[in-house]
């Protein structure tokens, strides 16, 4: 008994570092795809160059784990407006399969360019003295390094929710998402909006990219890799939204880690099932619209 | 338009155009020219056709999908094995992968089909990625990560046997690239194809005049698969060797690249996007494999925003 609900807190405890992570990275996804209609398969590139900036600027810098942090969400950041202004905004609108293509090649230049800057092998990321041990929080410990995403993870969830909800930034992007001509009428500038929501979904996927460098290895390849992984957490959730996503994100990661620790073998089969499951049962997400 | 002359109109596409004859003069011609790439030529012939199957249900029935390379692995898997088992007859391996892939694009599209857009999207992605896993775990039979061996494929007609230069493999995927070829135009020309076309345009008003849409899409969708199929078991024949890359999502890919390179829904993209693709991907391999694929994605940025359409439909408006 006391075996089994170790394992349920350590597979629910894992799973969570996971969710924030997956989260983190998608949340911009989801936006993203549902104000401008844009399906972006390249989302996974900016959390690939936040963990590149990271593992880069701890490892031949010797920047401290934190303002690496910051300095991967900034710089991913600001890099993806020119790309948004330059590539992505033509396609808004258009057709599907020109953003698949597009945001594919983006994906294939990725692939290519950190095998050329940082070469094929996978960036480690050496976790700073004070995440390496574990924490002791009464009933049991836990391993910090995953402590520290989990509290990172609800501090930014909290912070993306308040402005979400509360500031007229936010006011505007539900706004445009609900109904974008009707935002466009009454004045909203929502070119400036794209960008600004973009970067932002941007610099998030970054800074989760880099927070979870250890849980989604750094590699040339990351961006195919875990395309599914990022996909599924917005298909589930629903396109658009803030809080659906959320909702995917811990099913998926706590699912993956559960099926991991019990059916090893055939871990990936039940969470593929499950969203097919999911997506028949609502197409348009857990709470996505029609 | 009168009736007589929308008729007209439509029996005009249908008939043969000397045009046509262009890309099959090329591949025999290439056949005397170039003797010592026929074994490239053979894996392009093949490849054309999986990039005609993916034409099928993107430009005409306007399923955007990430999943195509399921059914191409499926019909390299099955063929393979039972090479790999003692049943190397290359004709029913043929048609056995196409078999196994049309009963894969069959079930999937149950299911799959059932949505629209981004789901869809995703859901033949998720179709692809559970199939390549499958295959993955099932190494005592597929060799996993290994990828499958001693293959032994018999001749064909237990006469033409499979030779060093590969002028057999060449022959018989054109061969079967043609027959496909001619059963690819007619399922386009026919009412049917019609009515995908018209799906993909206006799905309400196909809906509207009483059209059966979601048995239409799930009809191409199979038949897709089935061509894909035969396309994967063509390679694995004539290469001896199925390996996981076969259900990759880049492989899903890659064919909607080398298709858009040439031009979606013309049933023709696929004869100038495929060995304009491989050909380059052939000698820039050779120079640096691995920026190969930066190239490439610049050249798919590039396509997207200059000359959609493809090839062929900068050749169009350069006429216009």
């Amino acid at each position: 008994m006391a075996d089994t609900l170790s394992a349920a807190i350590s597979i629910g405890f894992h799973g969570l570092a996971f969710a924030m992570v997956l989260y983190l990275i998608s949340v911009g996804l989801s936006v993203t795809m549902g104000l401008m209609g844009f399906v972006n398969l390249a989302h996974g590139v900016f959390a690939m160059a936040g963990g590149y900036v990271v593992t880069s600027l701890m490892s031949r810098w010797g920047v401290p784990f934190l303002p690496a942090l910051l300095g991967a969400a900034v710089a991913v950041s600001l890099a993806s407006i020119p790309i948004e202004r330059v590539l992505y905004r033509r396609l808004y609108g258009g057709e599907e399969l020109d953003q698949v293509l597009l945001t594919m090649g983006l994906v294939f230049m990725s692939v290519a360019g950190a095998t050329y800057v940082w070469g094929p092998l996978q960036q480690p990321l050496q976790p700073p003295q004070w995440l390496s041990g574990a924490v002791d929080l009464g009933v049991r410990s836990f391993p910090a390094y995953r402590s520290f995403l989990i509290l990172c993870g609800a501090v930014l969830v909290t912070a993306l929710w308040l402005a979400i909800e509360r500031t007229r930034f936010g006011a505007r992007v539900r706004a445009s998402v609900d109904n974008l001509r009707m935002a466009q009428s009454v004045g909203i500038d929502t070119s400036r909006l794209f960008m600004m929501t973009f970067a932002l979904g941007s610099g998030l996927a970054g800074l989760g990219g880099g927070l979870g460098a250890d849980l989604l290895a750094i590699n040339p390849s990351y961006a195919l890799q875990n395309l599914a992984y990022f996909l599924i957490v917005v298909a589930v959730g629903g396109l658009g939204s803030i809080r659906g996503p959320f909702v995917a994100a811990l099913l998926l990661g706590i699912a993956d880690s559960g099926f991991k620790y019990l059916l090893p073998e055939f871990g990936a089969f039940f969470i593929y099932t499950l969203t097919m499951a999911i997506l028949l049962w609502r197409p348009h997400g857990l709470f996505g619209r029609a | 338009m009168t009736p007589s002359r929308a008729v007209e109109a439509f029996a005009r596409r249908h008939r043969y155009h000397p045009f046509e004859a262009l890309p099959w003069l090329a591949a025999v011609a290439a056949y005397f020219v170039f003797p010592d790439y026929l074994a490239l030529g053979a894996q392009i012939l093949a490849t054309i056709l999986f990039a005609l199957s993916a034409d099928l249900v993107l430009g005409y029935a306007g399923i955007v999908t990430l999943g195509h390379a399921a059914f191409f692995g499926t019909g390299a898997y099955t063929a393979g094995i039972l090479a790999a088992h003692g049943w190397g007859e290359p004709i029913t391996g043929l048609f056995a992968g196409a078999a196994v892939a049309a009963l894969l694009g069959f079930l999937s599209g149950l299911v799959v089909l059932r949505t629209t857009g981004l789901a869809l999207l995703m859901q033949t992605l998720v179709v692809a990625t559970m199939v390549a896993e499958a295959a993955n775990k099932a190494s005592f039979i597929t060799g996993g990560d290994d990828g499958l061996q001693g293959m032994e494929v018999w001749p064909i007609f237990g006469w033409f046997r499979f030779d060093l230069f590969g002028r057999t493999s060449y022959a018989y995927c054109l061969i079967a690239l043609i027959l496909c070829w001619l059963a690819a135009r007619q399922i386009v020309h026919s009412p049917f194809g019609r009515s995908l076309t018209g799906i993909r345009e206006n799905v309400r008003r196909m809906h509207a005049i009483g059209a059966p849409v979601a048995r239409r899409r799930l009809t191409i969708y199979t038949i897709s698969a089935a061509l894909a199929g035969i396309s994967g078991a063509l390679i694995a024949q004539t290469t001896q060797f199925v390996s996981l890359s076969f259900l990759s999502l880049e492989r899903s890919g890659t064919v909607l690249i080398m298709l858009i390179i040439g031009g979606v829904g013309r049933l023709y993209g696929a004869f100038i996007g495929v060995p304009l693709y491989m050909v380059a991907q052939n000698r820039f391999s050779e120079i640096d494999p691995v920026y190969w694929y930066f190239w490439i994605g610049l050249l798919m940025v590039l396509v997207v925003g200059f000359a959609r359409g493809g090839l062929l439909g900068l050749f169009d408006r350069l006429r216009q």
